[in-house]
């Protein structure tokens, strides 16, 4: 016998197509994968994020207001969604992360301005996530000088001045260092949770179909929810301990603040993981091996981590990517995780992005138990 | 031993997947008390019957009685008086035998579980090994396990599907006295084999072929009515020999076994004409003899093979 036979080799490698061919599903993900990968990458993810919405809190409403609102709605980075007079809504919208920015123009802005007294405006930026807020910030900048060049003119001509009519004072709501930790560490829960609750879970009916003891399972006088949450509690546990571990290293090693309710964020986190094992559990039911059950979840975790707000600025996304990412868990749970560690968010302001996973959690349960197989059939 | 109270009793059971009929028009009957050995081919619907009456599958069409409970509505009750053991090794290899048998417990909520998995372990001669793994154990000592483990919620009937399979002849037997020890408890057996010697410690057998139940009775009943005629030849040169019987029609069925052939068929007449050039030789011995099991089964599936085709 040869050391080496390329006909030997031959006959691997044919053998390999042939099984490679029958994969299905397999196939289907060498292809797709790149696919979806360029999709995502190519025309989904913006990380120069534009349109942010933008609540203006006015006290008044004078040619020269309305100027500097069009001026920042013109650099792109801005649509206006809220013209208010009441701080505290301005603030309710901030915290709930319904806009990104508050514009506050103060009471006596306007007659400051024509006297020559330099007045300022006040911008707040929503900054737990610092990349989604940078450039729209420094476009800013750029209209202190430029935005009243049309209604300065004649006799207010001087007010233009060299350092501009008036000035635009920033604000980073949150997390004013910038400290991109603040926003990853967090996210980061978020990811891991998904990850392992979904592949753990995606194996735990495989594993029975697969090493026949389902039939046994079947058998028994076992019902599929009694299964189906029999097999999610262990993991329930499982997860705490992850979030354990993360929160600990996120406040002694990365400094996290922790602004909102222990309980809510064990609440949350409860409602995050269960939306996880329904995944699971559901991805399980319909596939038909292991293997199969690790690429459904693969398939899953791709835009999770993508479209969800974790890696990339949501709101830099265009609208189908958006649209994706709101079905998905994960696009909640980090505005709720973000919104109660860095914001301090109570219930009331945690509710918005928590219903989401609830209906998600009955639908996607609903699906599984559809179609787990009570009979071999 | 055998009662007259009918444990199974269906009729005109059929399942399909897709366009293959598994199983068509199968009736059952089997008594209290009965060891009832199936029997037939490979493919030929066993393993689809026995997951019908257990409800792990959903009849196409049929009706009938199991343990006086309605086959199509009542599954789940039948669920729980039947012990269900699988061909393949179905427990939790990755469990050890006594918290196998703990989860078996808890399912059936039985109560006072940890005496009855200490009795089982008791019986099964486990104790020793109760922490040991359930992958570790040998083959005949999974199938021991495996029954103990569908008998421990006290079903009264059981349904084995070739729960021999793999498993030495020393395992074999013992498993089998132990099916005979439950049969004289009153506890009905219904067991799907392909070994002759375990058909034959059967007190009924059925046999199934292409999905049809295409013969029913005791061992002895089965052989009479099979109308065989078996011929034992024994001499030199065995297997030039057989390959002359064969091409008589009416040695239907010619084996070599060991040093000797079993010549079979149904036509007495023409068989013992075929036969009487062997006997004239002094270097042959032919005899008369009792058709075997195995012979009776063949012929059952041909005949029914050829009524399908």
């Amino acid at each position: 016998m040869s050391a080496f036979s390329l006909y030997r080799l031959w006959a691997v490698v044919l053998k390999e197509f042939v099984q490679l061919r029958r994969d299905r599903l397999t196939f289907a993900m060498m292809i797709g994968i790149p696919l979806i990968q360029l999709t995502l990458f190519g025309f989904a993810i913006n990380s120069d994020p534009k349109h942010l919405p933008l609540a203006v809190r006015s006290a008044e409403s004078t040619p020269y207001t309305r100027s500097i609102i069009e001026a920042l709605v013109h650099t792109d980075y801005f649509t206006l969604v809220r013209l208010t007079d009441s701080e505290a809504e301005a603030d309710r919208l901030l915290a709930e992360g319904k806009v990104q920015f508050v514009l506050a123009i103060p009471p006596g802005f306007t007659r400051a301005l024509l006297r020559g007294e330099h007045p300022a405006l006040l911008m707040q930026a929503d900054a737990t996530d610092p990349s989604a807020t940078a450039n729209a910030l420094a476009a800013v900048q750029q209209i202190e000088g430029q935005a009243l060049t049309h209604d300065l003119t004649g006799p207010l001509a001087h007010l233009k001045g060299r350092a501009g009519a008036f000035q635009i004072e920033f604000h980073r709501r949150y997390n004013p260092e910038g400290i991109t930790q603040y926003n990853i560490v967090p996210g980061l829960m978020g990811v891991i949770l998904t990850m392992t609750m979904i592949m753990m879970t995606a194996l735990a009916i495989t594993r029975e179909h697969e090493r026949g003891t389902m039939e046994n399972l079947l058998a028994m006088p076992v019902q599929p929810l009694e299964v189906m949450i029999g097999k999610i509690v262990p993991y329930i546990l499982v997860g705490y301990v992850q979030v354990a571990v993360i929160m600990a290293a996120s406040k002694w090693v990365f400094q996290v603040p922790m602004e909102g309710s222990m309980l809510l964020l064990v609440v949350g986190i409860l409602v995050f993981i269960l939306a996880n094992l329904t995944v699971g559990i559901t991805v399980s039911s319909v596939s038909r091996n292991q293997a199969q059950a690790m690429q459904m979840s693969f398939f899953f975790l791709l835009p999770s981590i993508l479209l969800s707000g974790f890696m990339f600025p949501f709101r830099g996304m265009p609208e189908w990517a958006q649209v994706i990412g709101t079905a998905l868990p994960l696009t909640h749970f980090l505005r709720f995780i973000r919104g109660l560690l860095l914001k301090g968010n109570d219930w009331a302001l945690a509710w918005p992005h928590l219903w989401p996973l609830l209906l998600f959690i009955l639908i996607v349960m609903g699906v599984g138990l559809l179609r787990y197989r009570r009979t071999l059939d | 031993m055998t009662g007259q109270e009918a444990i199974i009793d269906v009729r005109g059971l059929s399942k399909s997947f897709g366009d293959k009929v598994a199983v068509n028009q199968v009736n059952l009957k089997v008594h209290k008390g009965d060891i009832f050995g199936f029997l037939g081919p490979n493919g030929s619907g066993k393993t689809t019957t026995i997951r019908l009456l257990c409800g792990l599958l959903t009849p196409d069409a049929g009706e009938g009685q199991c343990l006086g409970l309605d086959v199509l509505a009542e599954s789940r009750r039948i669920k729980r008086q039947v012990g269900y053991m699988t061909q393949r090794f179905s427990f939790y290899e990755d469990l050890t035998i006594r918290e196998n048998l703990d989860f078996v417990a808890r399912v059936y909520g039985m109560s006072g579980r940890k005496a009855a998995v200490d009795e089982a372990l008791h019986q099964l001669g486990l104790e020793q090994r109760q922490h040991q793994l359930a992958g570790d154990l040998s083959g005949g000592w999974k199938q021991r396990l495996a029954l103990s483990a569908c008998m421990l919620h006290q079903p009264k009937l059981l349904l084995l599907d070739e729960p021999t399979a793999g498993v030495d002849p020393q395992a074999r037997r013992d498993f089998w006295d132990e099916i005979h020890r439950l049969s004289g408890r009153g506890i009905t057996v219904l067991v799907s084999t392909h070994y002759m010697d375990e058909a034959e410690r059967c007190n009924r057998l059925g046999y199934i072929a292409y999905g049809h139940l295409v013969g029913e009775g005791s061992p002895q009943s089965l052989v009479e009515e099979s109308g065989l005629v078996t011929w034992l030849v024994d001499g030199p040169d065995i297997h030039r020999v057989a390959d002359e019987l064969r091409q008589f029609p009416a040695a239907e069925q010619v084996v070599p076994f060991g040093n000797r052939l079993y010549v079979s068929g149904t036509d007495e007449k023409a068989l013992g004409q075929a036969l009487r050039p062997l006997m004239q030789q002094a270097a042959f011995h032919v005899e008369r003899t009792e058709p075997r099991l195995e012979d009776v089964f063949i012929r059952l599936m041909n005949t029914s093979r050829e009524e399908r085709w």
